[in-house]
């Protein structure tokens, strides 16, 4: 879910109560859907505590076909296939058993198909 | 050369002092910033400091790294400011580019005729992957944090695009570590003072990819202090001080992924030219800049946001050899984030501290001859906070 601006249809992520644009307080919850495009990546090596066991993870920021831009990480048993410009599905499936919320995400990306 | 127009200085600096940088094990946040404000003190016989300094205000980001908030006060009294009022300012790795600018509106306003601003991060007394999770504390909690992100993690996904967009090379990105760690070796106080060739710095490990060990600025203890005053008391109290003709900050959105663009850093852009105008100068006027090189990408990023080249050149003009001591521009000449050191909290004073020497003649072997212009670019977090002043010799 995200919240969408009713004067200038901006879309938030994090969402929020005045519109950074246009600043109108009229806001509105709007539903995404699940792909989108990957903008950049990265892999990280060096994380923190939380995310020790998962180094090194893939990390990108995907523009939805809403026109909204997400930031997670990325499944993939492939990091070197990772392309700016690939196509990408939001993952919600089970997260990890070692850490609960907040450490956690709450949903990863993973490559479409 | 165009001579500028001279403005009216908004705050003079009639001294500074630095700690040594580096790994400081057993010595507390406090001392630190005594050491700094001691410095200070020498260089000005005329000053009588717990007396004629009236408020301090001093940049720490985190109160993680020793377990201890409200710090401002056990700073200042450490450098012997008791009774004076100390605040602490926070905004992230720009802690001390903005108490600063606190410093420059109390001085301006007519509120104090003579203040001390600085800023002071104890880090290594944490382990990297705490520092790593602590610094990442300055990034969105929900969509940042929680999603694996870490600072070299957010800068390399700008690096990422400005690979994509603009050709740069990671061998641009070592160009940068290069220079710095050359600038660096000529500097006694900074954190590594050895110089390293581009293949090593192409052969480290990956940090986050592209970014490699030498794409990253240090973890490490330090602190720096400037006293400012109004300029016709600067007379009177020093023979080296040097004026501020310029002061921008300006702030983007918090998350990266809520910017348009990832190869730009809005909010220094905006501080920058803010700041141009208020001391009437041009990219083309500086004669030395510190520029937050916190990850190698970032001064080829900030190099275009000055203005210094144009977008998208920013890898191409450090190779070229234009930000060398001796180049057009000399770019952080006291070894940057990547070399000196990056102390959070101290940064944006320490870059001030560094061209506070290049307008005075004392910057020694790293000296860019007949400096004038200088200018400090210091960002917090990933770019929601970007802060520049624009310096003159007296
Ligand atoms: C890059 C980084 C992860 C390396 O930390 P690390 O893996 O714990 O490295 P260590 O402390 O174990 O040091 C290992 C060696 O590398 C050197 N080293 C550490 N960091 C270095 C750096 N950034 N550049 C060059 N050398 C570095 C150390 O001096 C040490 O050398 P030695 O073996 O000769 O003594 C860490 O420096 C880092 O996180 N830097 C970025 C800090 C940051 O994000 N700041 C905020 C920016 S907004
Ligand atoms: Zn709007």
């Amino acid at each position: 879910m995200a919240v969408r601006c009713v004067r200038c249809k901006h879309i938030m992520v994090p969402p929020r109560t005045i519109c950074p644009k246009c600043r109108s307080s009229r806001v509105e919850w709007v539903q995404l859907g699940t792909k989108g495009k990957l903008v950049t990546y990265t892999v990280v090596h060096v994380s923190p505590p939380q995310f020790k066991h998962m180094a090194p993870y893939a990390v990108g920021i995907v523009d939805m076909e809403e026109g909204v831009k997400l930031p997670s990480i990325i499944r993939t048993s492939r990091l070197e296939s990772l392309k700016i410009g690939m196509e990408l599905e939001v993952d919600f499936s089970p997260k990890s058993q070692e850490t609960s919320w907040p450490h956690w995400p709450r949903y990863f990306f993973k490559e479409t198909g | 050369m165009r001579r500028p127009r001279r403005v009216k200085p908004l705050a003079t600096i009639i001294s500074a002092g630095l700690s040594k940088f580096g790994r400081r094990e057993g010595v507390y946040a406090r001392e630190l910033f005594a050491e700094a404000a001691l410095e200070a003190f020498h260089r000005v016989e005329e000053l009588d400091p717990g007396k004629d300094i009236k408020a301090a205000f001093i940049g720490q980001m985190s109160e993680a790294y020793e377990h201890q908030a409200h710090d401002a006060p056990i700073n200042a009294s450490w450098a012997g400011l008791l009774p004076a009022p100390a605040t602490r300012i926070e905004n992230a790795c720009a802690s001390s580019g903005s108490a600063l600018r606190a410093g420059i509106m109390a001085i301006k306003s007519g509120m104090y005729d003579i203040v001390l601003v600085g800023g002071v991060e104890k880090m290594t007394n944490q382990p990297t992957p705490e520092v790593t999770g602590i610094l990442a504390t300055a990034s969105d909690y929900p969509f940042e944090q929680w999603n694996g992100m870490t600072f070299p993690g957010l800068f390399a996904l700008m690096a990422t695009v400005h690979m994509h967009e603009y050709g740069t090379t990671e061998e641009q990105m070592a160009a940068v570590a290069v220079k710095n760690h050359k600038n660096g070796a000529l500097n006694p106080k900074a954190h590594m003072q050895k110089e390293v060739t581009l293949d090593e710095v192409m052969k480290s490990r990956m940090v986050a990819w592209p970014l490699k060990l030498y794409d990253c600025s240090l973890i490490t203890d330090g602190a720096s202090c400037l006293i400012l005053t109004h300029p016709k008391l600067a007379k009177k109290l020093s023979d080296n001080f040097v004026h501020i003709i310029g002061s921008g900050q300006s702030q983007d959105t918090f998350c990266l992924h809520e910017r348009d663009s990832l190869t730009t850093i809005n909010a220094a852009k905006q501080a920058a030219q803010e700041a141009y105008k208020m001391a009437d100068v041009k990219a083309k006027d500086i004669d030395v800049a510190e520029v937050h090189d916190c990850f190698t990408i970032a001064e080829i990023i900030a190099c275009e946001d000055l203005g210094f080249c144009r977008p998208g050149q920013g890898g191409k003009f450090v190779e070229s050899g234009a930000s060398n001591i001796g180049g057009t521009i000399p770019i952080n000449t006291s070894g940057g984030l990547k070399s000196k050191g990056h102390p959070v909290g101290a940064t944006g004073t320490a870059q001030v501290h560094e061209l506070y020497l290049q307008l005075t003649g004392q910057a020694d072997r790293r000296q860019v001859a007949d400096a004038e212009i200088a200018l400090a670019h210091n960002l917090g977090g990933s770019g929601a906070t970007g802060v520049v002043h624009i310096l003159r010799s007296a």
